[in-house]
């Protein structure tokens, strides 16, 4: 593949970089074959599947509730919301009601880990351009999301909180206070993250105007959540089909203009602003009351097939599931943001240099947990 | 206090030609002593700068940094030069073994000829040479060669592209860097650093020249590869540039080579821009190294602040605003050294 040129006296070849698996800035084990012109990237192909763990498949000999630890090990940046998209497709299938106050803690929790999620991408965002100073900002702040998770369910990461018909655990005492402290403080931080990071000129030369998505593209390539809203085009689940109670909540959408690298940056930034006005509106409403369904013992879906989804921290999470009215899914397939919205980097990396590249495999913000399940 | 360091080498000048020795062997004696000494200031500092930015950066970062080994943790560089010199050394099948050894062998030593001429104090100095000035640039920028020759004899496509870009950014702002000199030696008129220290008794060139220094900076900063301008060893795209492929005690060369180079150069702009051993009530020395570490961390501060340029905005910035105005500071000292020499023959200065 690799082309010879010839220019004048001067012969020039196209080089082929294989990059990754181990690789500094592959988020994982992600591995890209690049063909390459001097720095510019002609041709980039991806490869995936190092890290397959065949979950859709473990899935059907597992009964419902088993497959909920499963599911936080696929995104592992945003546990909670993976285990909020799939207990919802089983209370949907079942169709159970969910008592006010377990909602209300699943979103101050959800967007607590869409928070998180964020953190993690606008900082390795800033990292794949070595602002490491950005990158340890970011993760300070992350760390206290963790030890929000850890008072209330025991675990940081891999946080299996959600249960069938509700949450297993109330709200502990003193996180109400630790969580006031956080929604204090947070605004602050993002503005020193803004002064760090985004009004940097640097970083806004190295990111303004380069891989632009426009929103016909976008929708092409099936991108979604925050990487399609900065192509412009305005849609978030929460918003145009509310799930849970997000229609009782006043927030905005973010949408971008240009689609590029700065705009799906600053979707996030934008994006972690509105889920604290979230958070604060689910704390300062936040009912009494019990926070577990009736759910019965051993949970049996009758035949049929169900399609839950939620907007993810990467963009929709959904669930399809099968059931044959026994204990255990006849068959699970996830719809993966990551998955999906990695299909786009060789069109966005084409034609761009070899650290814009980089740069525009960190703005689609892709777990490779999730990419490769 | 001020002669500490001279008088101690008069003593050592008197033991050795109390030998009985010819008054040339004396001076070449004398040449070694001080190439020594100057080696382990210079070894000596590497370790603290380590440290040091390990711990600047720390600090940034809102995080300790080391501090286990030793009060405060000052010994961590120690213990990792012992671990990395107890590594593996690993040679990469079908690399260039002759090119890729010497590569770490000399990385050194550009950097040491550079603290050759370097005037710490008043008359402290291994060689005052005639034309200082000249040699350091002339001599530093053989980094340049032997960062290629690491690049290519690795034979690894990361190490390449890092030489590539190595020779383009060195090349490229050297001649920024050269230029911002330039102001300094018609204001001089001379290329000898002892004299370019002492004219500046009065007034340190930093007031008198304050763009050819910030033009200094810039290009110092990508001339010895700290970020903004990592480029030949930028970690996210090139996994570590130039030495990707170097292991266990040659890893450990490039390494210490960088810091010594940061040194130079703040050496080299505290002599020529901040007034050298000038300053009052501290001795000589120890005013020169104040300025020296405050350039270093200056230096520091930038490097865990900014993210990394794009190879062809530095070149941009390079050829088309750097040269320019280092061209127009030139033209504005020579402008300024006439006025001002007329106004003194019409007698209104």
């Amino acid at each position: 593949m690799a082309i010879a040129k010839q220019e004048g006296n001067f012969r020039t070849q196209e080089f082929i970089l294989n990059m990754g698996p181990q690789h500094p800035s592959t988020h994982g084990v992600y591995r890209a074959i690049l063909t390459l012109d001097g720095e510019y990237v002609v041709d980039l192909e991806n490869v995936i599947g190092y890290l397959h763990r065949g979950i859709e498949k473990l899935a059907e000999s597992r009964t419902y509730t088993q497959f909920i630890p499963y599911t936080d090990r696929m995104d592992y940046l945003a546990g909670m919301l993976n285990n909020w998209g799939y207990v919802m497709t089983v209370e949907k299938a079942l169709g159970l009601e969910i008592p006010e106050r377990a909602e209300y803690i699943r979103i101050i929790v959800g967007e607590l880990q869409r928070i998180a999620s964020h953190l993690v991408m606008v900082a390795s965002m800033a990292l794949d351009m070595n602002g490491y100073t950005a990158w340890m900002y970011a993760f300070y702040d992350r760390e206290k999301i963790l030890d929000l998770f850890e008072m209330i369910c025991g675990s940081r990461l891999t946080t299996s909180f959600m249960r069938v018909g509700g949450v297993p655990n109330d709200i502990p005492e003193g996180f109400l206070p630790k969580l006031e402290e956080f929604l204090k403080e947070f605004p602050k931080r993002l503005d020193d993250f803004d002064n760090v990071i985004t009004g940097n000129e640097i970083f806004i030369k190295r990111t303004k105007g380069i891989a632009p998505i426009d929103g016909e593209t976008a929708l092409d390539y099936g991108l979604t959540g925050p990487n399609l809203r900065a192509s412009g085009v305005n849609f978030d689940l929460r918003k145009v089909r509310p799930y849970s109670i997000y229609d009782r909540f006043d927030f905005e959408v973010p949408v971008g203009t240009n689609g590029d690298n700065f705009d799906r940056y600053n979707m996030r930034m934008l994006e972690m602003r509105q889920s604290l006005r979230i958070i604060r509106q689910a704390v300062d409403n936040l009912p009494e009351g019990s926070i577990m369904a009736k759910v019965p013992k051993v949970l049996r879906i009758p035949a049929g097939e169900t399609y839950g989804h939620i907007e993810g921290a990467k963009g929709i999470l959904g669930f399809y599931l099968v059931s044959d009215g026994g204990t255990k899914p006849y068959r699970i397939h996830v719809h993966a943001p990551s998955f999906v919205n990695l299909g786009i980097y060789p069109y966005m990396a084409k034609g761009t240099m070899l650290q814009d590249a980089i740069a525009s495999l960190a703005s689609i913000d892709i777990v490779l947990g999730e990419v490769d399940r | 206090m001020d002669n500490i360091f001279i008088n101690i080498a008069g003593w050592i000048r008197d033991f050795i030609a109390g030998f009985g020795l010819s008054e040339g062997l004396v001076y070449l004696a004398m040449v070694l002593v001080k190439f020594v000494a100057v080696l382990v200031f210079v070894l000596l500092n590497v370790v603290f700068l380590v440290y040091m930015e390990r711990r600047v950066a720390g600090f940034f970062q809102e995080r300790l940094g080391p501090n286990r080994v030793g009060p405060q943790g000052i010994f961590q560089l120690v213990m990792d030069i012992l671990k990395l010199l107890s590594k593996e050394d690993i040679v990469p099948a079908g690399a260039d073994k002759l090119v890729y050894k010497t590569a770490a062998y000399v990385i050194f030593v550009p950097t040491m000829l550079v603290y050759m001429v370097i005037p710490f104090g008043k008359g402290m100095n291994v060689i005052d040479l005639n034309m200082g000035l000249f040699y350091i640039l002339a001599v530093s920028s053989l980094t340049t060669l032997i960062i290629f020759m690491a690049g290519w004899g690795s034979r690894n496509k990361y190490s390449l592209i890092g030489g590539m870009r190595a020779v383009a950014q060195m090349v490229s702002y050297e001649i920024p860097f050269v230029f911002s000199f330039l102001g300094v030696i018609m204001l001089t008129g001379s290329l000898k650093l002892s004299t370019i220290v002492e004219a500046q008794q009065d007034v340190w060139f930093i007031v008198l020249q304050p763009i050819a220094f910030i033009i200094f900076l810039i290009a110092g900063n990508a001339e010895i590869n700290r970020g903004p301008f990592d480029l030949p060893e930028g970690e996210q795209e090139l996994v570590a540039g130039y030495h990707t492929e170097y292991t266990a005690g040659r890893f450990a060369m490039f390494y210490m080579a960088e810091y010594a180079n940061l040194l130079a150069m703040a050496a080299i702009g505290t002599t020529v821009f901040l007034g050298g051993w000038h300053g009052p009530w501290l001795p000589g020395w120890l005013w020169f190294f104040i300025k020296m570490y405050i350039l270093v961390f200056g230096q520091m501060w930038v490097r865990w602040t900014f993210p990394r340029i794009r190879i062809d905005h530095m070149m941009h910035f390079n050829w088309k605003v750097l040269l320019p105005i280092s061209l127009a500071n030139i033209l504005v000292t020579g402008i300024g050294i006439k006025a001002y020499e007329m106004l003194r023959t019409m007698g209104w200065w």
